[in-house]
Formats: structure tokens, C-alpha cells, sequence
């Protein structure tokens, strides 16, 4: 136990995702006898982002206005929506620089044994983002994992009867890994997901 | 203990009931193992696209795992999957929120870590697999399963004879027979023992409750909605009053 102020900043580190008691310590220490600017300049942007960003109206992606910057980009495609579960999965995709359409931010996915049903995401709001007939395709970009195809088969079943393609991205085999390595689920999905060789 | 004569290795099959997100790439998998019950373990890196494990050790999957025993939590080392069940659920929703009730309750009902419940493990395999190859109801094998499971943790409802003075059927035909069915007393009731605030379900309900109890499925599959619908609501009932714990998945449980 420290004394007043610095038991206060190892307490609030320690409340961080992945800081342990021991690490929520080195942290404190190394603050301390950092350079005082630096941390001063640390505080003011933890300020700044409680202050300033917000979710998006429109995909509730983080956003420091009412919208975020790729739905104020007219460049980009309002016809085609990737959805996504949290806002670092469009960071991930707009990475590849590959989709110029616009995204939808579920804020999770569905797991019932966590208490997470359909009404607890923006699945409402997706819908209603459909509503104008504007959108063609929708990309269901929910995790690779249990909960993420099952959130996916749910909005299919949701959007398919609206009369929109609905598509999937792919799954497989790692780029940069090893046969023999790759699960029966994830092989069966490369073999079934197979592709013509152009020479 | 392992062949380094430090580290207790074991090798056991089970079900994955669950994950939980640890640090950046770690997952905390709860398993109900054949032999060992219920265990919770960590699987390193299992978060990454590239991780051995892959979908391995997704909920739903019945994997061979050859773990080591840590301080707290054991370590996943090996997995091997022997059936995939979750891969058919997914793409079904309700028989996907059906299964995640049958998952959250083998664990319920498994309290203790590691005191094995071989007779829960065949249940929860078995509930699985009829829920994945489609032959009844996903509603009847939910129920069947939450039915068979409180059997097996001691709670089996009395449907044949009076919870609380034993009188059978036949008996207490006369004085108009077990109609009362009390969550705390136990099951069906006569006249006599009926506890206020008791359900009176229809015959028939009562009959499809015996006959999933007995994995009588030919009666089973041709009861009737109505007496479906009351059997779910009666089981959900008694499965949450004896365990003394909500089944959180039970009531986003899609029926077709």
C-alpha cells in the first residue's frame, strides 16, 4: 500500500483491461519519473477522448462528430453496409483498403448464455438504415467464431426475405500457415469455399 | 504425474460449454470432461487467426484435450476435435439458442469443479446430437435434456405418484386423481398434499413429460403444441426453482 495519490493511480490502472495489481505498479512507477510533459500530455488526451468522441448516428462507430468520417465521405459507397461487431473490426477492415462501402457497428454479437440477445444489439437500427431501398448488399462481417455465425445466420434470416444479397466473407486457411495444422471445421470450409486456379 | 515427474498431465474428452476472452489472445475454455467433470482452461493464443487450436475449441465441439494442471486453471496443450456439433447449430438459430440452453445448463449443474458426472456428460452428448441431426422438435429435446439432467442431480419431478405422500395414480383416481403439479413440493400432487399456488396441467402435458422423462419419442414426437408448449413452460419452471439460479439462455430460446 502506497500513500493518498499514488494507491489512487495504481487503483485506477489496475481497473484497465489486462493490468494486473503488479503491472498497475510498474505503470505508476514509470509515470512518475517520466517527464512531466509527456504526462501531463497523456492526461489531457484522456480527457480529450471522454470529451470528444462519440458514436456515430448513423453505423455507431466511434466518431468525434454527430457522424464519423466514412459516412460524412461522399466517396464512399452507400449501397453496399459491412457489418461488424465492435468498432475495432472497421479499423481491421478499412486496413486492406479493399471496401469502399459504408458500415454498421452491432456493438457485440448474440450469446445467449451471456444474457446477449438480438434486442441487445443494433440490429433495430440496421434495419431501419435498410428502410430507404438505397442499399443493395450487405456484407455480414461478424466474427468467425460460434457466436458471430450465429448472429450472421440471424440477420440473414432478417434481411434474405427484404430481397438484398447477402454475402459472407470467407473462410479458411490462413495465408502463411500449414495444412496440417488447420482444424476439421476450418479445412471443410476451405475445400467447400475452393476456388479456380487462373494461369 | 507427467513424465517430468513435476507437472500432473491428463488426457480427457468433453464437451465446450463455454469461453471467456483472457488478456490479448487467451481464451478460459469451460469443458464438462468425460472423466473429469467440469473443468476450466486456458488455451494460449487460441484468439488468433493463426492459433493450432482453430475452431477446435469452439462452444458445442466435443474435442479429445490433453491438458496440464496449473495453480488455478489447467492448460490446454492438445485438442483434437472428435465432432463438431456447433458447425450444424450456428447455421439453424432456434436449435442454435436451444443448444446454448442445454450448454449453460450442464454447467449449472455441475456446481463443482472436477467431480466427475459421467451420467450428465452421455446426457448433454446425446441432447447434442439428436438437436443437430434434426429428427424431433428442437422444443422436445431442450426438454427431454432439462428433464433427464434434473433426474440425474437427484430432482427428477414425481409425474406417477404424489410428490408428498407417494399415493399413485390409481389410488387417488377416486378423489380426483394427481392434477396439482407444485415447483416445491416436488411434482404432481393429490387433493390432499396440493400446495397453494400449484399448476393444473392437462393430462396430456403430463403424459409428454413422462414420455420424454422415459425417451418414449414416439409419443413424444406426436403430442400435441398446446401440451408442448405448457411441458416447456412447466420444466423451464421447475429446472430454475430447484437450481436456485436463472438459465439466462432459456428465454432467448427460439422455438420454429
Amino acid at each position: 500500500m502506497y500513500e493518498g495519490v499514488v494507491q489512487d493511480l495504481i487503483d485506477e490502472l489496475g481497473q484497465l483491461p489486462g493490468v494486473g495489481p503488479k503491472g498497475a505498479q510498474r505503470i505508476a512507477f514509470y509515470l512518475l519519473s517520466a517527464d512531466p510533459i509527456d504526462v501531463k500530455r497523456l492526461a489531457a488526451v484522456l480527457v480529450e477522448v471522454t470529451e470528444r468522441v462519440k458514436f456515430c448516428r448513423v453505423c455507431f462507430n466511434v466518431a468525434e462528430d454527430d457522424e464519423c468520417r466514412i459516412c460524412k465521405d461522399v466517396r464512399r459507397d452507400p449501397s453496399v453496409i459491412c457489418v461488424v461487431e465492435e468498432p475495432k473490426d472497421v479499423a481491421a477492415i478499412e486496413k486492406i483498403r479493399e471496401f469502399r462501402g459504408r458500415y454498421h457497428v452491432l456493438g457485440g454479437a448474440i450469446s445467449p448464455i451471456d444474457g446477449v440477445g438480438p434486442d441487445d444489439l443494433r440490429i433495430r437500427e440496421l434495419m431501419t438504415r435498410l428502410a430507404d431501398g438505397a442499399v443493395t448488399e450487405i456484407i455480414l462481417a461478424t466474427d468467425p467464431n460460434l457466436e458471430g455465425e450465429a448472429t450472421a445466420t440471424y440477420l440473414a434470416r432478417l434481411i434474405k426475405p427484404i430481397g438484398l444479397r447477402v454475402t459472407r466473407p470467407a473462410s479458411g486457411l490462413p495465408v502463411g500457415g500449414e495444412l496440417e495444422y488447420a482444424d476439421e471445421v476450418t479445412l471443410g470450409r476451405a475445400f467447400e469455399g475452393r476456388r479456380l486456379v487462373d494461369v | 504425474m507427467g513424465e517430468n515427474g513435476l507437472v500432473a498431465i491428463y488426457r480427457d474428452d468433453g464437451i465446450v460449454l463455454r469461453t471467456h476472452k483472457l488478456g490479448e489472445a487467451d481464451r478460459i475454455v469451460t469443458v464438462l470432461a468425460r472423466k473429469s467433470g467440469r473443468i476450466r482452461a486456458v488455451a494460449k493464443g487460441v484468439r488468433r487467426t493463426k492459433s493450432r487450436f482453430g475452431a477446435r475449441l469452439e462452444p458445442f465441439t466435443h474435442v479429445d484435450l490433453l491438458l496440464y494442471t496449473g495453480r488455478s486453471l489447467d492448460v490446454i496443450t492438445q485438442a483434437e476435435t472428435l465432432r463438431p456439433y456447433g458447425e450444424q447449430l450456428a447455421a439453424d438459430y432456434p436449435r442454435y439458442t436451444t443448444g446454448t440452453a442445454m450448454l449453460e445448463t450442464a454447467e449449472k449443474l455441475t456446481p463443482v469443479e472436477k467431480e466427475p458426472a459421467m451420467r450428465q456428460f452421455l446426457l448433454l452428448v446425446g441432447g447434442l446430437r439428436a438437436l443437430g441431426e434434426g429428427g424431433h422438435d428442437p422444443r422436445l429435446v431442450l426438454d427431454a435434456f432439462l428433464l433427464r439432467s434434473l433426474a440425474v442431480a437427484g430432482y427428477a419431478p414425481a409425474l406417477e405418484e404424489c410428490a408428498v405422500c407417494g399415493t399413485t395414480a390409481l389410488q387417488a383416481a377416486p378423489s380426483g386423481g394427481l392434477r396439482a403439479f407444485g415447483l416445491a413440493s416436488g411434482g404432481l400432487t393429490c387433493q390432499n398434499c396440493r400446495a397453494p399456488g400449484s399448476a393444473t396441467p392437462a393430462l396430456g402435458t403430463v403424459a409428454l413429460m413422462v414420455a420424454l422423462l422415459r425417451g418414449d419419442w414416439d409419443h413424444a414426437d406426436a403430442s400435441e403444441r398446446r401440451h408442448q408448449v405448457e411441458c416447456s413452460g412447466l420444466t423451464a419452471a421447475y429446472l430454475q426453482w430447484h437450481l436456485e439460479h436463472s438459465i439466462r439462455s432459456l428465454k432467448h430460446v427460439e422455438h420454429a
